[in-house]
């Protein structure tokens, strides 16, 4: 089988004020007829940048070397005419800003056949709308005069898909198609890509970070660091023996669904622990104002949810968005307001103290944020904001605050020394260290963790949940971990409730819900996870639909509540 | 696994200064924002007449000569007049903003900081304000306290009160819902460190680059007033009323309103031109 699209020694260098740098040093490959290829890599390997040389929309500083031979020419050839849509296609990860909010979903997929000459407009409806029917959209004529923010994530990335099929192109890039979806979505759309693979025989390039991705849909993959490639090979091989250290460090750092986590032997005597914390029928409900004077839409983010946290155990609150796993999280630390409910600590309920007396108790109470970027005061040395909760708290001397911040900072695999950067000096990982000090400085009782590792990279992440652990073990340290991604939750979490549409569907040890899920819902949450494990069969994941339970909790078996 | 391992993102990235130095425009408005303050300051050993000393030499004397700017209608300086006018503009400039900065940002950060009511009847209010332009808020002021330049300047700096606010509003809102504020908050900090050591440095930036640039506002529109008879009295040396007074003589000595025109434009290029310079300079670089 002859080669659709090759690669050879592509290269990418990017000057910026006097300095040139490598984004992508002799990349080869080929892509045949019919083949899934998958590019992985962490942030800054340089996959993106090969697919964004190849569709010729690489910015104006960025030179690019090498060739790239597809339909007999060469596309990084000097003024050659890029093939973008007839030839290659191209899916984002974003699939909401990459479409426009101001047109119909109908005009955006006739434009460009219309444009192109592919069709007459009647022709192109009528293309258009068997197209939506074929990416599984369901009633796709009424479709076709929506607006894009009329259809969710998920839906969108199918027209998505759909608008870069109407051209008919042999090669179709798709740049981290599912990062932004839901785990269920992402597996329907990852079947979707799938099956027009087999259907068209189109080549597909997989750009992704996550392992997961690759091994449920790639046949080859090329692994990327730094703009080099680090290895290419059949996906078996590279996930069975992979040659490079570097391969075997990435696949060693993704949290496996399919094994059980490290902190899973000590969940007897976790479970042991008495009840630190304990929310009780807590509710909130958030009304989007439609105007001035008419009500708006009311969303339930929480509805009657109990939860009890104990004493040293990691918890975790798994469960897709808008499933209210954030708000109760929010609703804890008190940087929410609950409409109705309690959530009590020792004896106090914190949902009903104000001013003094409710910063105090925040002080038992800490979060960690998802994005490191913004977490941190950007005008504050990190010492200063690390030692925040200390000077709220104590009457502890400025030079006894050092030594604390010091120790924090050596407490989490920093150095002292780095209390008088400013955060923009460091990287991601190293931020969210510094945010895990500032949460530990004041000695809370209980930290809640909101998504902490999901704006990382895998390696990262794998560093950032070992301090976790750490923490847990050495220190006894109580979390509420929030999370949408099942692997990592698996690895970390001592027990798991698992929620939806505001409402806790079940309950239980880690071990217990994943070898033995009792709720519909769980299991089909687990069965949509992506396994780095290319040998398990493709495409049997059933798709997350239909109603669930969501009565009371009642106890199925000990400790492992599951919803009625 | 040390490849691994985090590896901090490149080095710090350049100082203000070194940015500050890249932006051309910054550089030409600062030059020019320098040598008004140089011209100001020094204005008694730089100036060669008394400014306000009639009959020097001849009334009407064209640019060039003994009177490097030539004289006005009464025979004074310009050269003279210019300078000492120089004091009254950049006080104007910074008095004005001032006011409405000062009052712009408490009514902001209030706003931003308190929600509920608080803001509603406070942003209502600014909005309410807004409707009126700033010009006619200004005339209405100067009505009621009476022509001179110290009114003028009050009521130009609280006619811009409305736009600061707005903002400063904006800013303190998009900071108020960080994560890095809501850790402070979840630390337990009180509304006052929450203001003045999270808040107040983070808005300031930007608050600065509005303020550079409403310098030349306000300098337009104090002269505005004078121009108007609402401002300066005679005799002082004020550049919009010298411009008023020599709407006369526009064909017999067309230096005395050029003059005057020129200082004030030239004023209000260099504090946009420094106000650019900042805003690309200011401009958080701290996200990837």
């Amino acid at each position: 089988m002859s080669a659709l699209l090759a690669v050879r020694d592509l290269s990418v260098t990017l000057r910026s004020g006097g300095e040139a740098r490598m984004l992508a040093q002799d990349v080869s490959f080929d892509v045949a007829r019919g083949q899934i290829l998958s590019i992985v890599g962490e942030s800054g390997s340089g996959k993106s940048m090969t697919a964004k040389a190849l569709m010729g929309l690489l910015p104006p500083n960025a030179t690019v070397s090498g060739e790239a031979w597809f339909r007999g020419a060469n596309l990084l050839a000097k003024g050659s005419a890029p093939c973008r849509g007839t030839g290659i296609g191209l899916i984002f990860q974003e699939p909401m800003t990459a479409l426009t909010p101001v047109l119909t979903i109908g005009t955006q997929l006739t434009e460009a056949m219309v444009v192109l000459g592919l069709a007459d407009p009647a022709e192109a409806r009528r293309r258009a709308i068997a197209m939506l029917d074929r990416v599984g959209i369901p009633a796709p004529d009424r479709r076709m005069r929506q607006y894009p923010h009329e259809l969710s994530g998920g839906m969108r990335q199918r027209v998505m898909i759909a608008m870069m099929m109407l051209l008919e192109p042999e090669i179709l890039i798709a740049d981290e198609p599912t990062t932004a979806l839901d785990v269920t979505v992402q597996a329907q759309i990852l079947d979707l890509l799938r099956d027009i693979v087999r259907d068209t025989r189109i080549g597909l390039i997989l750009i992704t970070h996550d392992m997961g991705v690759v091994a449920e849909t790639a046949q080859d993959v090329l692994v990327m660091k730094a703009g080099r490639t680090i290895e290419a090979g059949p996906v078996a091989r590279i996930f069975t023996a992979p040659s490079a250290p570097y391969t075997r460090a990435l696949l060693d750092a993704v949290p496996r669904l399919d094994r059980p986590g490290s902190s899973a032997g000590m969940v007897a005597g976790a479970a042991a622990g008495k009840t630190l914390l304990s929310a009780g029928h807590v509710s909130k409900t958030f009304h989007a104002r439609a105007g001035l004077f008419a009500s708006g839409l009311a969303t339930r983010a929480l509805d009657d949810v109990s939860l009890d946290i104990r004493q040293g155990e990691t918890l975790a609150l798994v469960g897709e968005s808008g499933s209210g796993k954030s708000t109760l999280g929010r609703v804890i630390t008190r940087l929410t307001d609950a409409d109705h409910g309690a959530v009590t600590l020792g004896e106090e309920n914190l949902l009903t103290l104000r001013g003094k007396s409710l910063r105090a108790a925040r002080r038992k109470i800490q979060m960690i944020f998802q994005d490191p970027y913004a977490s941190l005061d950007p005008r504050q040395r990190i010492g200063t904001s690390i030692a925040e909760p200390i000077a709220i708290h104590t009457t502890l001397s400025r030079a006894e605050r050092q030594d604390r911040v010091g120790g924090l900072l050596a407490r989490v695999g920093l150095t002292p020394e780095m209390a008088a950067r400013y955060p923009h000096e460091f990287s991601g990982g190293q931020r969210q260290r510094i945010a895990i000090a500032r949460a530990l400085a004041a000695g809370p009782v209980l930290i809640v963790a909101d998504e902490p590792t999901s704006a990382l990279d895998v390696s990262i992440q794998a560093q950032i949940l070992d301090l976790l652990a750490d923490l847990k073990r050495e220190e006894g340290l109580t979390m509420l971990f929030i999370s949408h991604d099942l692997a990592v939750v698996r690895q970390i979490a001592d027990r798991v409730a698992v929620m939806r549409q505001g409402r806790i569907l079940e309950l239980g040890p880690t071990e217990a819900v994943w070898t033995a899920a009792r709720h519909p819902y769980t299991r089909a949450l687990i069965d949509a996870a992506p396994v780095p494990d290319p040998t398990r069969p493709r495409g049997v994941r059933r798709p997350v639909s239909g109603d669930f339970a969501i009565g009371a909790l009642r106890e199925a078996a000990l400790g492992h509540w599951v919803a009625t | 696994m040390t490849s691994l391992t985090d590896i901090p993102n490149g080095s710090a990235p350049p100082g203000f200064w070194r940015r500050m130095v890249r932006s051309s425009n910054g550089v030409v408005g600062l030059i020019i924002v320098l040598g008004l303050i140089f011209c100001a300051a020094f204005a008694d050993l730089l100036a060669p007449y008394n400014p306000a000393r009639m009959g020097t030499g001849g009334r009407f004397l064209p640019p060039g000569g003994k009177f490097l700017l030539g004289t006005d209608e009464f025979g004074r300086d310009m050269l003279s007049r210019i300078l000492y006018g120089s004091r009254l503009t950049l006080l104007i400039g910074a008095v004005a903003v001032g006011i409405s900065l000062t009052a712009g940002m408490l009514v902001g950060m209030v706003a931003a900081f308190r929600r509920g009511w608080v803001e509603t009847l406070l942003m209502r209010s600014t909005d309410v304000l807004f409707s009126f332009t700033e010009t006619l808020i200004a005339l209405s002021f100067v009505a009621v306290l009476g022509p001179s330049l110290q009114n003028a300047v009050i009521a130009v700096g609280v006619a811009a009160v409305p736009f600061y606010a707005r903002t400063c509003y904006s800013a303190a809102l998009v900071e108020t819902s960080k994560p890095y504020f809501e850790a402070s908050i979840a630390a337990g900090a009180a509304p006052g460190r929450l203001v003045f050591l999270h808040l107040l440095p983070n808005v300031l930036p930007t608050m600065i680059v509005v303020a550079t640039l409403g310098v030349s506002t306000a300098i337009l529109a104090a002269a505005g007033l004078s121009f108007l008879g609402l401002g300066a009295q005679p005799p002082t040396s004020e550049w919009g009323y010298m411009l008023a007074g020599s709407r006369d003589y526009i064909n017999r000595a067309p230096w005395l309103m050029t003059i005057p025109g020129l200082a004030i434009a030239i004023t209000v290029l260099g504090f946009n031109l420094l106000g650019d310079g900042l805003r690309t300079s200011l401009d958080p670089v701290e996200r990837r």
